[in-house]
């Protein structure tokens, strides 16, 4: 380049980004570059891969235990995969896990997104930071410490409320209780609620953060009160973060083990009360029924697995296909 | 938002009438009165009923003489005011518990002894043991996922902020986003199912191929998000005096980003050292000290917490509060120097 050409240039301006990625379409000839495009291009492919192997293998390995069930993997109320001819299904599973997260969604979501407003608009600043600050590392407590917490603590304690529940309204049938130990799929959704709760309030105070202070000025000015501000401007303007909050959460609860295997005492039975102990999830049977299992076993699980990655696949994918019209808030990193 | 309060309390024609600002305790002390007296009379027990009692005479309380002296919005509001306060109170209540009950359970036998002992001839009934061959475990397990996962995580963030356009790019940033959601015990079913095909014992190697796949796309978020926050003039300014793409992104780009880089990867390492499912079915867990990750059962933290608690004897849940409170210590220390860093390194954007 020439030095005069500089110079005289005219002062500089922002270069657009064509120009941007002109220089660096000429850059990738180098061949340090190519390398290094290469290196990190291959990586993102190297993502791509796992993904695609995730549901080669799982699909492949499911395929063998499930041509050989006599069961309707689907709607067989058993898991029998040592006898011979093996019979097999995910029926109870399936109602075990979605019960199980329909409760804790019901639980975790109105409470979360009361959090974020509190942490957002009704707290005092002095309290809002640190709060929030603790919540975050709340997010971070290992799932394996509240299926601890909950089978040992929160267990004896659902005592009273189960023979609360049952003493007022047992007469529905799905608040009936039999005195067995309160480790039914009800305490399952409790704890469940428990752990997702601070994701769903973090990425929904995030949203609720980025509501236009104009929206809320001119909601004031009209002569609003706080709650007809948050009605009718945080809420609908946050409205697909908390969907997408919540499915992230869904999410979480879905594929949740070891705080399910801890506290559940399972059986392969669907039970309409939900308080009585028994029942399963996708995730729990794998961790309980595993160690026991043969090899035809373990590709039995597998299948149940795939299912399992199937449902959080589709509800993930939901999820960020709603954030991504409002790109700046995802909840990866919450 | 304050800025309703700054309104000058000599200006009060303009507004209706309040109530005064001690009025919401007022109503708060008289409905837990309320509630434990009837509780008391009706002979009630339970603490859930009396409570249950005071907060719905609290909010009806709250409702009804606020609509009288002020009006009906201004009652809608207290009373909204008030549920967004219990559900945070309800929200604090179960992880104070959680906090309290690790710690004060985890106290009785955490000592050196047990940091620096195995299970190796300790029975699940006996006192004694620890969780040093566990630690050991974890530490290697984690440490390997972390040398696969990092350098991964952050090319492919280098690849989606720097290089990616077009399709490919908007592939691989949909899947990390869908690959953040996978079930830890999916990973776990996964790296199995490889394991099946050739017939593999399990052994600790494992166990980190399956948290790297959790760890990967957690460090692509965080590392992708910081690299975003790099001024563009930086790597102008480098690109115009001749350096190749390239070196400016070794140069310059991860130099400025490298604070919020090693946070992001410890926060991420944070989050897949207490993950029990994939080791589970991996890694297997053992009572003795095995030093190498690639033959042979290993112990991890969580797998530990998970089968003392399994075995059902009372000194077994004491040596798992244990475990559980050095695991969360680990956790906790790792996400504050994390975020110590995070302050402390944090690029100085739009200068």
């Amino acid at each position: 380049m020439d030095t005069t050409q500089i110079a005289d240039a005219p002062p500089p301006t922002p270069p657009t980004p064509t120009a941007e990625q002109k220089r660096a379409a000429r850059g990738a000839t180098r061949p340090g570059d190519r390398i290094f495009l290469g290196l990190s291009r291959g990586s993102g492919i190297l993502l791509l891969v796992i993904m695609a192997a995730i549901a080669g293998f799982l699909t492949y390995r499911a395929s063998l235990a499930i041509s050989k069930d006599e069961g309707n993997f689907l709607t067989t109320f058993e898991w029998n995969t040592g006898v011979n001819p093996p019979v097999f299904g995910i029926a109870v599973l399936a109602y075990g896990t979605i019960i199980s997260s329909i409760i804790a969604m019901i639980i975790a979501v109105p409470i979360a997104v009361a959090i974020a407003l509190f942490l957002t608009h009704y707290a005092p600043r002095r309290l809002s930071g640190p709060i929030a600050y603790v919540i975050d590392l709340l997010a971070a407590v290992p799932s394996i410490v509240y299926g601890l917490w909950g089978a040992l603590v929160l267990v004896p304690y659902m005592n009273g409320l189960f023979g609360w529940l049952n003493d007022y309204l047992g007469w529905t049938g799905i608040f009936s209780w039999q005195n067995g130990a309160p480790r039914s799929m009800l305490t399952v959704g409790i704890l469940l609620a428990i752990m997702i709760l601070p994701i769903i309030t973090n990425v929904s105070r995030e949203v609720f953060r980025q509501v236009p202070q104009m929206h809320e000025e001119a909601a004031l000015a009209l002569g609003a009160t706080r709650w007809e501000v948050i009605r009718m401007a945080v809420l609908p303007f946050g409205r697909s973060g908390v969907i997408s909050a919540s499915m992230l959460g869904l999410g979480r609860a879905l594929g949740e083990t070891m705080a399910v295997a801890t506290v559940l005492s399972p059986d392969f039975l669907i039970h309409t009360s939900l308080l009585d102990p028994g029942g399963g999830t996708f995730a729990q049977n794998i961790a309980s029924k595993f160690s026991e299992a043969t090899e035809f076993g373990r590709d039995a699980l597998i299948a149940s697995g795939l299912v399992l990655f199937v449902i959080t696949l589709l509800v993930n994918g939901a999820a960020r296909a709603i954030i991504a019209r409002r790109k700046e808030y995802s909840g990866a990193n919450a | 938002m304050s800025t309703a309060t700054t309104a000058p309390k000599a200006a009060s024609t303009l507004r209706g009438a309040r109530l005064p600002k001690w009025a919401p305790w007022a109503i708060a002390a008289g409905s837990v009165a309320a509630g434990i007296g009837i509780s008391v009379a009706a002979g009630l027990h339970s603490n859930i009923q009396w409570a249950l009692i005071a907060a719905i005479l609290y909010i009806l309380g709250t409702y009804v003489i606020a609509a009288r002296v002020e009006n009906r919005r201004q009652a809608t509001d207290r009373v909204v005011t008030s549920l967004v306060w219990v559900a945070f109170l309800l929200a604090v209540v179960p992880l104070a518990s959680l906090v309290w009950s690790t710690v004060q359970r985890g106290t009785k036998v955490l000592d050196v002894y047990f940091l620096t002992h195995s299970m190796g001839v300790v029975a699940d009934s006996e006192t004694g043991g620890g969780i040093y061959h566990a630690i050991l475990g974890t530490l290697q397990q984690v440490g390997l996922a972390t040398l696969i996962a990092a350098p991964v995580g952050v090319l492919t963030a280098i690849y989606l902020v720097e290089y990616g356009r077009g399709n490919l790019a908007r592939a691989v940033t949909f899947f990390v986003d869908v690959m953040t959601g996978i079930p830890s015990i999916v990973a776990g079913l996964f790296i199995l199912s490889l394991m099946l095909m050739f017939d593999m014992e399990p052994f600790g190697f494992a166990g980190s191929l399956a948290l790297a796949i959790l760890m990967m796309p957690v460090v692509v978020r965080s590392t992708e998000e910081m690299l975003k926050l790099v001024p563009n003039e930086l790597r102008e300014a480098s690109l115009a005096l001749g350096v190749p793409k390239w070196r400016t992104i070794l140069k310059v780009v991860l130099p400025t980003s490298l604070g919020g880089i090693t946070t992001g990867i410890m926060l991420s390492i944070a989050r897949i050292a207490g993950e029990t499912a994939p080791v589970l079915l991996l890694v297997f867990g053992s009572k003795f000290i095995n030093a190498n990750p690639f033959e042979g059962a290993q112990a991890s933290l969580p797998l530990y917490i998970y089968q003392q608690y399994g075995s059902g004897e009372v000194t077994a849940y004491d040596r798992a509060w244990a475990a559980s409170l050095t695991l969360i210590a680990f956790v906790m220390i790792l996400n504050l120097v994390a975020r110590g860093i995070a302050r402390w390194k944090a690029p100085k954007t739009g200068r």
